[in-house]
């Protein structure tokens, strides 16, 4: 860094923060943004709330428009609780993954911190939601609003309609299977002929129709008629009904023989939502790691400049620090790793090997080390890869040392815990593969998978869970999601676990 | 391309229908804890539950999300932790109490894993639970007394009316409306006619077409102008006003009548939980009438109306003659508040001792005077934690209770229980006021 110079015109003095100010500030962090960095942006739209707007947004998992569920509600009184006794602080933003790119900002922010908030979500989000793969192949930033609004309106009819209960019932039982509405590892079956055929026709009707409940919607498209499915063998069943199928919610809302047109709509819209949301919870340490860094780049930039004084830089720096803080196993704030502090130090890093390679840069990372671009070479990494991919990729031996990374090994069937990796050169490769897979979804999350219904036997739904390393699911949870899987589909549902074991 | 919004004066309260469906799944926790809590409570000031509301813990029982998720326990795992010091490779640590390791429970993203769960109730939400199900006692020989005043209502649109009822909104709307349909020409047209006549008029020579162009311009001008002045911008047509009819409002006022012996034999214990009767006596009434006011009257051997503050916690001595207490009642009832304007209701706390034939003039001024006039009586006798006999048999006791046994046969309105600790006064406060089945009611007359 240079050295210390006075702010020559500052782009603010003092904490408090007005349209104006924040208005330069933006323009000011803009152009270090998209000239110097080079990031591709959705337009901004930031909004300024309050700190009860904040508690709002937080119960509904952050979106803008939510439907009405009791779960929320309870969300919202328990945050509001740990806020109001302050053991709980607030988020200083929210950032939605939306085209325009939406950021709360919370009205108690000092100038200093509205700025730093302005970098990070503004730009380092938002970068990051326009350019990722993931989010590019798999979220609608242009379409989230008006789906938002069409499943809140929604669901409110159906409470018209058929009651809160009815409603609730089939709410409740679509979140306890949200982790299983996802398509991990392919698109949705598409529409046979007939079934687009069809959908015009519907869509036709649709003109004429009324009530938001009579709405042409995907989810009463391309369910099989029973007759259809009934005579199948097994094998030609498990084409017809495309099995096995991981996204159990999709199953269910095109198959089940109970459901009515609306549930299943209801099942879509959870199964949507949890679509929506799943790039992000592939992300956490890569989405945090590269706002982070933009942030951290444009304040310190912003200071060079003269743009900001020197208490609104140390003010920043204050505040970047506690978030990067990574406590160490046996501290008693230990929990776990730290996403911001992995991301960051890691985009970092990579800077560093571009910059500054060593030797052993040059031999892990003959790629990119001493790459004179090392701006591109961050937002490649940004654009084409998840944490378990980035972690794979790109962690070097390097921070495995400055985190002083170790494995420790949980085996039921020995009596000790045991160290198996520590960070030395030995352990560096293992180390980063049993990281990686820390933050890979798929292995993370039960692999559950619908395998067989019979609709012409006893109807039975047959689930598999696939048992990998010995890890069975939680029982007493795991009878409750039965229960709400058996409402859905309306006869018995069995799961049963096959046991694999992994390599390595 | 970019812009800011600010958010803050957006309504309040957006999430309040999931916190009304969050209210409602939970209503049966929540009960049994407000009702709990409503037991326990230490009352100091007249009212028990803070403005700010009142913070409850239910179980979590029927409130969690299951999901999907590995269990914490068995198979073979492996965690990257931060922070090596010492370990080396093959170091063994004695796995951590409880069998699970760090990470465990990772699934389980809103820590559904604690059994409880604390969330602050409004004074609002609070009473509404705690008198869930309970309603005014069956009014058998009065109605509720209402009075009524005269108030304002809006009453739709007129077409006439005085100018600061103006609904600028349905005017305008109107106004637009015929400005559309009888194509009323538009500023904007006029003065592009306008701009082409100065440009034409500009121009030292004319060709003949332009000349007649000119002509005609003029002449569509014209026309426009004289549409514009007869379709007037706003007509009186358009007007609208909103109107307001005066209504008449019911007002309902009730007045409670705390009554307590406050002689030797009624220690803190017994005027604790008097105290307690008392208050939910009138938080419940508070809800149901618009206006509610509290008379204090305790007596020894005399009576005299108090304030809140001496009636629970001055020192009095003397005997005990309840009837005193009765007719200070009536006397006030008759200097302040006339029984068709208000409506009356007793509460009466005692240990249940009287002097002499006191109890028959208390029996006869109820049947007589009291009663006639009031809503609802309520008699709590407080007795000895020891004195099971008396509370599991409603016949024992002494005058001043067999006496009231009597009113109560003649008297619908009129329910008296004994209490002996604080646990009590909620369960016999429902039962006062549960609704009751006519025909059981009537039985015992």
């Amino acid at each position: 860094m240079q050295a210390v110079r006075k702010a020559r015109k500052p782009l603010f003095d003092g904490p408090e923060w007005t349209f104006e100010l924040m208005e330069k500030a933006r323009d000011a962090i803009e152009k270090i943004a998209l000239g110097d960095l080079g990031l591709d942006v959705y337009p901004n739209q930031i909004e300024i709330i309050s700190a009860e707007q904040m508690l709002d947004a937080y119960s509904c998992v952050g979106l803008p428009l939510m439907y009405q569920h009791w779960s929320f509600g309870k969300h919202f009184a328990r945050d509001e609780t740990l806020y109001r006794t302050g053991r709980q602080g607030l988020a200083y933003e929210i950032v939605i993954n939306s085209n325009p790119c939406i950021s709360y900002n919370m009205e108690e922010n000092t100038m200093a911190m509205q700025t730093l908030v302005m970098a990070h979500a503004a730009f380092g989000h938002n970068h990051f939601f326009k350019n990722n793969y993931l989010f590019q192949q798999w979220t609608d930033a242009s379409g989230i609003h008006d789906y938002l609004a069409f499943a809140k309106n929604y669901i409110a009819a159906c409470e018209e309609r058929y009651g809160l209960s009815a409603v609730e019932e089939v709410l409740d039982a679509a979140h306890a299977l949200q982790s299983q509405g996802v398509f991990r590892y392919g698109r949705p079956p598409k529409p046979t002929n007939e079934e687009l055929v069809a959908m015009q026709k519907v869509r036709e009707g649709y003109e004429s129709g009324q009530s938001v409940l009579d709405i042409w919607t995907d989810s009463t498209m391309g369910r099989d008629t029973l007759e259809e499915v009934e005579d199948a063998s097994f094998s030609a069943r498990r084409k017809l009904m495309n099995l096995p199928q991981e996204n159990v919610l999709y199953f269910l809302e095109k198959h089940s023989p109970v459901l009515e047109a609306w549930q299943c709509e209801i099942l879509r819209i959870v199964r949507m939502l949890a679509q929506y949301l799943y790039p992000q919870k592939q992300t956490k340490v890569m989405n945090e790691g590269c706002a982070t860094f933009v942030h951290y780049y444009i304040i310190n930039k912003l200071y060079e400049q003269g743009q900001i004084t020197e208490g609104a830089y140390m003010e920043m720096l204050h505040s970047h620090t506690n978030v990067v803080m990574q406590p160490e196993y046996d501290d008693p704030r230990y929990s776990g790793i730290n996403p911001y502090a992995l991301g960051f130090a890691m985009m970092q890093d990579i800077r560093r090997i571009c910059e500054d390679p060593t030797e052993e840069d040059r031999e892990w990372f003959p790629d990119f080390a001493g790459d004179p671009d090392w701006r591109k070479v961050l937002r490649d990494a940004w654009a084409n890869y998840r944490d378990e991919s980035f972690i794979q990729q790109f962690l070097s031996p390097h921070l495995i040392r400055k985190f002083k990374l170790f494995t420790l090994t949980n085996d039921a069937d020995l009596p000790n815990l045991v160290v198996s990796q520590i960070h030395n050169r030995a352990g560096y490769k293992a180390i980063r593969r049993d990281l990686a897979k820390q933050y890979d979804l798929a292995y993370l999350e039960p692999d559950i998978q619908v395998t067989d219904a019979d609709l012409r036997g006893d109807r039975e739904l047959k689930l598999t869970h696939t048992v990998r390393d010995g890890i069975h699911l939680d029982e007493e949870d795991q009878d409750e999601v039965l229960k709400h899987l058996r409402r859905l589909w309306g006869y018995d549902v069995s799961l049963d676990a096959v046991e694999t074991s992994s390599e390595n | 391309m970019h812009h800011f919004i600010d958010r803050r004066a957006n309504p309040k309260g957006k999430s309040l229908g999931n916190r009304q469906r969050f209210l409602r799944r939970a209503r049966e926790n929540i009960k049994e804890r407000v009702d709990q809590s409503v037991r326990g409570k230490s009352i100091q000031s007249g009212s028990g539950v803070p403005d700010e509301g009142e913070k409850v813990t239910i179980p979590t029982r029927g409130l969690k999300e299951p999901r999907f998720f590995h269990s914490s326990k068995g198979g073979l795992r492996r965690h990257v932790l931060p922070g090596n010091k010492d370990f080396v490779v093959g170091d063994t640590i004695k796995r951590p109490q409880g069998g699970a390791g760090e990470g465990g429970r990772k699934a389980s993203e809103d820590g559904d894993g604690e059994d409880e769960f604390s969330f602050t109730l409004t004074q609002e939400e609070y009473l509404e639970i705690l008198f869930d199900g309970l309603e005014l006692p069956d009014l058998v020989e009065k109605a509720t007394v209402e009075t009524e005043t005269i108030g304002t209502r809006r009453a739709g649109l007129t077409t006439a009316g005085t100018p600061n009822n103006l609904n600028l909104v349905r005017t305008m709307r109107n106004s637009l409306g015929r400005r559309i349909a009888l194509q009323r020409p538009t500023t904007k047209s006029q003065r592009d006619l306008e701009e082409q006549i100065a440009e034409l008029e500009a121009l030292e020579e004319r060709t003949p077409p332009q000349e007649a162009f000119l002509e005609e311009l003029k002449k569509r001008l014209e026309g426009i102008i004289r549409k514009r002045k007869v379709v007037g911008y706003i007509d009186p047509l358009d007007l609208r006003y909103d109107t307001f009819v005066p209504e008449k409002i019911r007002n309902s006022r009730a007045v409670v009548f705390c009554l307590m012996d406050v002689s030797g034999s009624m220690q803190e214990r017994e005027k604790d939980l008097a105290k307690r009767f008392f208050l939910l006596l009138h938080l419940f009434l508070e809800r149901c009438y618009e206006h509610t006011e509290l008379v204090f009257v305790r007596h020894t051997h005399h009576a005299q109306e108090v304030d809140e503050e001496t009636f629970f916690y001055a020192r009095e001595t003397g005997g005990t003659i309840v009837s005193t207490a009765l007719e200070k009642m009536k006397e006030i009832i008759e200097e302040r508040y006339p029984p068709d304007e208000w409506n009356i209701y007793g509460a009466q706390a005692s240990d249940g001792e009287n002097f002499g034939n006191d109890s028959v003039r208390c029996k006869n001024l109820l049947l007589k005077e009291l009663l006639p006039v009031s809503q609802f009586y309520a008699y709590v006798e407080i007795v000895d934690e020891a004195a099971e006999m008396l509370l599991n048999n409603p016949e024992a006791g002494e005058d001043l209770w067999q006496n009231y046994r009597e009113v109560k046969e003649q008297a619908q309105h009129f329910e008296m229980q004994r209490v002996s600790q604080p646990g009590h006064i909620y369960p016999i406060f429902r039962e006062f006021f549960l609704p009751k089945v006519k025909g059981a009611q009537n039985a015992g007359s």
